[in-house]
């Protein structure tokens, strides 16, 4: 059934007796066109966009568990295209513009919200790096507005300007970023994906990949063998182990990152704020809780759950940059796990096994690409060539050199 | 999170940084193939999800290298060792 203000007043009027279910419970079928291992943002996506841009619609999205519980839903939700390098902007911008019109194709309230994001700088060196990023984001035609501290002042009131250590000398901005419902983000891409015939299968564990003769013949589940033309893994957090399932080796350490949320308060943080001496970002859902994390752990973890000395570290950032926040109590907190490639970068293409896609390795910032990941992974598996957008996400650019290190951190996961 | 560290005991994890998987052998750049053996050695890793053995570095203790051996899922560690043998006393 189609949304709308006429169907939310007919099912009011109605007792809301009417609604349907947003996507059927498939069964899997012996074959499909294709295959994509993982129920995330990113794999529905990618169905959605195969059905819609590619009229391919003889396709599964198999799930080992429910829609939504993997890192779809344990981000801080935050959307921007705030890079720097070539590679990494393009990508990101498409991103930000499927964002923008996502509700509109998708038919389903995802809650998009440009409320601007802020990176604070507080040193004169800092500023000058995010000048720098600011121009690139301008000379792709990405926006971007570099803000001094009166500017910030008025924008963000309640900080401590008083901080001798960490002075808030002033911001970059784009205001397109902000935040989007992330668990709307999975069922408006489930919705309209199995709205055009994509089975979306959940429970269903892939324990194996058969491959015959250097070519994929499909999945081994715990639901049983589907067989696929085209195996596409966008199962990131655990790529390297699905992966391994046909013989792949790959450049990725999976670590945890926590996010957490705080009780409700009235109108607080209007942006998604970031700290610039520390690491430590905000944003205010529109229940009133904030919404904030920091960094990863920093050792590998397939554990989806974090350890102490990160909440702390985190809790620090907040205190010293929004001291106001010291009685606040943080409701629940969580883990997700993140697959860090060895240049803090992406990677969508094929392998070296005939008819095996991968999608994976993104880092910390998998969800402000979910449209863009989806939309450029439909176009590699429909036409065996990369999107012209994605073209830098080569599987083969670590043996080749062609690093894309936005962190400049080298081939250590835990620094980017 | 505690590591026991073999010269100075059991310490919290903070103390330690972390450098991952142990056990990677730098390859001969003179042998041949020496490209393709350290694309593999700098960027490709196993990542299991299960027993890892891996480098912490006793940063803020006695400076050691160790090996640990944890288990990514539960950070169960069942032994740490130094990474390098230490010198013999002498005689």
């Amino acid at each position: 059934m189609r949304y709308s203000l006429f169907s939310l007043v007919g099912q009011a009027l109605s007792g809301n007796r009417g609604w349907t279910r947003a996507w059927r419970h498939a069964a899997p079928k012996p074959r499909y066109d294709v295959v994509i291992v993982g129920g995330g943002g990113h794999g529905l996506a990618t169905a959605y966009y195969l059905a819609q841009e590619h009229g391919i619609t003889d396709v599964a999205v198999v799930e080992k568990g429910y829609l939504g519980s993997g890192n779809v839903g344990r981000n801080t939700t935050i959307v921007r295209s705030n890079y720097l390098l070539p590679g990494n902007i393009p990508f990101y911008e498409w991103s930000m513009k499927l964002w923008e019109g996502l509700e509109q194709a998708l038919n389903f309230n995802t809650m998009v919200s440009q409320r601007g994001v802020l990176n604070l700088f507080h040193s004169d060196a800092q500023r000058n790096a995010f000048a720098r990023r600011g121009n690139a984001m301008r000379l792709h035609g990405v926006d971007a507005e570099l803000l001094d501290r009166k500017q910030v002042r008025a924008m963000v009131p309640f900080a401590d300007y008083e901080n001798a250590r960490f002075p808030i000398l002033g911001g970059l901005l784009q205001r397109r970023g902000g935040t989007v419902r992330h668990d709307a983000v999975a069922w408006g891409y489930a919705r309209a994906a199995d709205a055009q015939g994509v089975d979306i299968i959940e429970n269903c564990e892939v324990t194996g990949i058969r491959i015959v003769g250097g070519r994929t013949q499909g999945v081994e589940t715990t639901r049983g063998f589907i067989g696929a033309d085209k195996v596409a893994l966008a199962c990131a957090g655990n790529t390297s182990r699905v992966a391994a399932m046909a013989g792949l080796r790959l450049p990725i350490e999976s670590h945890v990152m926590q996010a957490f949320v705080s009780e409700g308060l009235k109108p607080l943080v209007d942006n998604v704020v970031t700290f610039g001496a520390g690491h430590f970002y905000v944003s205010q859902s529109d229940k009133g809780g904030l919404v904030f994390g920091g960094d990863i752990d920093g050792y590998n973890s397939y554990a989806q759950r974090g350890n102490l000395p990160v909440v702390e570290d985190v809790v620090e950032g907040a205190l010293a940059l929004f001291p106001n926040l010291g009685r606040l109590r943080i409701l629940r907190n969580w883990g997700g796990i993140v697959d860090m490639s060895m240049d803090g970068s992406p990677i969508i293409d094929k392998t070296p096994v005939d008819g095996l896609y991968l999608n994976g390795a993104w880092n910390y910032g998998g969800f402000k690409a979910t449209p863009a990941s989806g939309w450029c992974f439909a176009h590699l598996i429909a036409t065996d060539a990369p999107h012209e957008v994605a073209a830098a996400y080569r599987l083969d650019r670590f043996a080749r050199g062609a690093l894309i290190d936005e962190r400049g951190a080298g081939a250590q996961p835990n620094l980017h | 999170m505690r590591i026991k560290c073999p010269y100075c005991g059991e310490r919290d994890a903070r103390e330690f940084s972390y450098r991952g998987a142990a056990g990677l052998q730098r390859p001969d750049p003179d042998a041949p193939g020496a490209q393709e053996a350290f694309v593999d050695y700098v960027y490709l890793r196993d990542n299991p999800a299960g027993w890892h053995a891996e480098l912490w570095y006793h940063r803020d203790g006695c400076r050691a290298w160790l090996v640990v051996e944890r288990d990514t899922r539960t950070h169960e560690m069942r032994s740490a060792a130094f990474a390098c043998p230490l010198p013999q006393d002498a005689e």
